[in-house]
């Protein structure tokens, strides 16, 4: 699903953020990405969701060179992600359903299949009830959640999620990680970044470990090792 | 999802193609309007300096019209009026229709005696009792010439003019088309000068819409940047944007046509009042409906250009990060 063959990524001002990474993520799977802050975690999830471009070695995301999304196929290469992150980006001047319905009214879907869909997403994060409110009028969990709605409603293949429990208490961060768990099962490939690692642990996935922008662990890995 | 509808025959996904366009074009559209409902005060404001921007040309251009509409009543005259003194015999006067017949240059004469122009006068202006107030008729006897050829220049014009008024039995000569192409000249000028002020005005327009534009797209950033990063291409971006520049480009004309016709329901009593005096059945055009059409579609496009080349600028900068 995910293949980075000696990448390496720089940001304009000739920092590394990223040194020579070699590695694999299989469909289905769902890897932790862990290591300080500043280590090159949100780089690398970046520099798949094309926010960033690497600049040395091979990135190929869902069978396609990344090199070569380029112009007007960045977008449509998007839609087969799902985002999440810290701070869900949620727009406050609209509804739930409105906020989750997002990238479904972007692919240019009709309303009866939005509102099916939407549905489906909001009784999967157990908010079925709050279809009609203002996301400012839900609690930090909550919000997380419907940021969690919004970023598989479109059914994409691959998940990326940037600290998505970072201000949660450990019984919603577990619950949210179950999701996410859940979502795997069905074949997305779940990526997250996080620096949780009592939780991570205890969820006993893969692995990839960063320090300084290089590659500490392999997939396979634990923590232990 | 791409190998399914590989499989469809191209005239389906075509005509799907289609369709979603439509779609994404009709919630664009009502979108933009809730956005501009959303915030009445701005979108009344920018809406309002578009509508005064664009009454100004086209009250310009309206009182162009009405000019040219009452100088063209005038223009079919290519006579010249020789008042005559007062006081002179029928015969003096046959006589000297006579020998202006033979003039070079003047290809008719036609008489009108003091009578024949009274009546005139009572007919048009249909206050039949000024003769029994006024009781000895005040009117001198009128010769029209009629000059040979239709388009005398005015140097010729002016020429022969001086020639009738150095005649005893002349009073006063006039020729109309004289002061008439004088006119027509300054309104051409006016035209001219309207024309550079419409232009400069559309130009005024079209930065306001793309200002408002621009400011919308910088409150609406973390929006944008939402969007792209669920796969929104430019295009779906862009058309809120653009939608909102016509519907304030419209809302501008809409503003720019209740202000001229305001305009004229006040000027309507005044300017009768005033046609009445010159015994005129002249009324005041407003916009007909093609120009009102004309106007309405210059907006749109002023607005549609403003947005358009804000978004261009923009959107390309904001970036998901």
């Amino acid at each position: 699903m995910i293949r980075f063959t000696d990448v390496s990524m720089q940001y304009g001002d000739g920092n590394e953020a990223l040194r020579r990474i070699n590695l694999f993520v299989e469909q289905a799977a769902m890897v932790y990405v862990t290591g300080r802050s500043g280590a090159g975690k949100s780089s690398l999830l970046r520099l798949i969701a094309l926010i960033e471009r690497h600049s040395r070695g091979q990135i190929i995301v869902n069978g396609q060179n990344l090199e070569r999304v380029t112009g007007r196929r960045v977008p449509l290469f998007r839609r087969s992600i799902g985002f999440m992150f810290q701070d869900h980006r949620l727009l406050h001047d609209r509804s739930v359903f409105d906020n989750i319905a997002l990238p479904l009214v972007i692919a240019g879907y009709r309303y009866q299949e939005i509102r099916r869909r939407v549905h489906a997403a909001l009784d999967k994060v157990g908010l079925l009830k709050k279809e009609k409110v203002s996301p400012i009028a839900l609690s930090g969990g909550e919000q997380q959640r419907v940021g969690i709605a919004r970023a598989v409603v479109h059914r994409p293949a691959l998940l990326l999620a940037d600290e998505p429990t970072g201000n949660l208490d450990p019984a919603l961060s577990w619950d949210i990680m179950k999701l996410f768990e859940q979502f795997s099962q069905v074949g997305v490939t779940v990526l997250i970044a996080s620096h949780d690692l009592d939780m991570i642990k205890k969820m006993n996935k893969s692995i990839i470990t960063l320090r300084e922008g290089r590659l500490l662990t392999h997939i396979g890995q634990t923590i232990d090792e | 999802m791409n190998k399914r509808s590989g499989l469809q025959p191209s005239r389906y996904n075509l005509k799907k193609t289609f369709s979603t366009w439509l779609l994404q074009h009709a919630q664009a559209s009502i979108f933009s309007l809730g956005q501009l409902f959303k915030q009445p005060l701005n979108s009344f404001l920018t809406t309002a300096v578009v509508g005064i921007a664009l009454s100004l040309p086209a009250g310009f251009y309206l009182l162009l019209d009405n000019s040219q509409r009452v100088a063209a009543d005038w223009d079919n005259s290519s006579e010249i009026s020789l008042f005559l003194q007062t006081g002179l015999e029928q015969e003096q006067v046959t006589e000297l229709a006579t020998a202006l017949g033979q003039w070079n240059g003047i290809s008719a004469v036609r008489h009108i005696s003091p009578e024949q122009a009274l009546e005139e006068f009572i007919s048009q202006t249909g206050s039949a009792d000024i003769s029994s107030t006024l009781g000895e008729n005040p009117l001198p006897a009128i010769l029209l010439l009629q000059p040979e050829i239709e388009n005398l220049s005015i140097a010729a014009g002016e020429e022969m003019l001086e020639k009738l008024r150095a005649l005893p039995e002349v009073d006063s000569a006039q020729f109309d088309r004289q002061w008439i192409q004088r006119l027509f000249a300054i309104i051409d000028i006016v035209r001219k000068a309207v024309t550079i002020l419409a232009i400069v005005l559309a130009i005024a327009v079209l930065l306001i819409v793309g200002n408002t534009i621009r400011l919308a797209i910088y409150n609406r950033r973390s929006e944008i940047e939402v969007n792209k990063l669920f796969g929104a291409t430019d295009a779906f971006i862009q058309r809120p944007f653009l939608y909102s520049g016509i519907f304030q480009g419209i809302g501008g004309s809409l503003m720019a046509w209740a202000l001229l016709s305001l305009t004229l329901f006040l000027m309507e009593a005044p300017v009768s009042r005033l046609a009445e005096l010159y015994a005129s059945q002249f009324r005041l055009h407003g916009l007909a409906f093609s120009e009102v059409l004309f106007l309405l579609l210059s907006g749109a496009s002023l607005g549609l250009a403003g947005s358009w080349v804000s978004v261009k600028r923009h959107i390309r900068d904001i970036e998901p990060a």
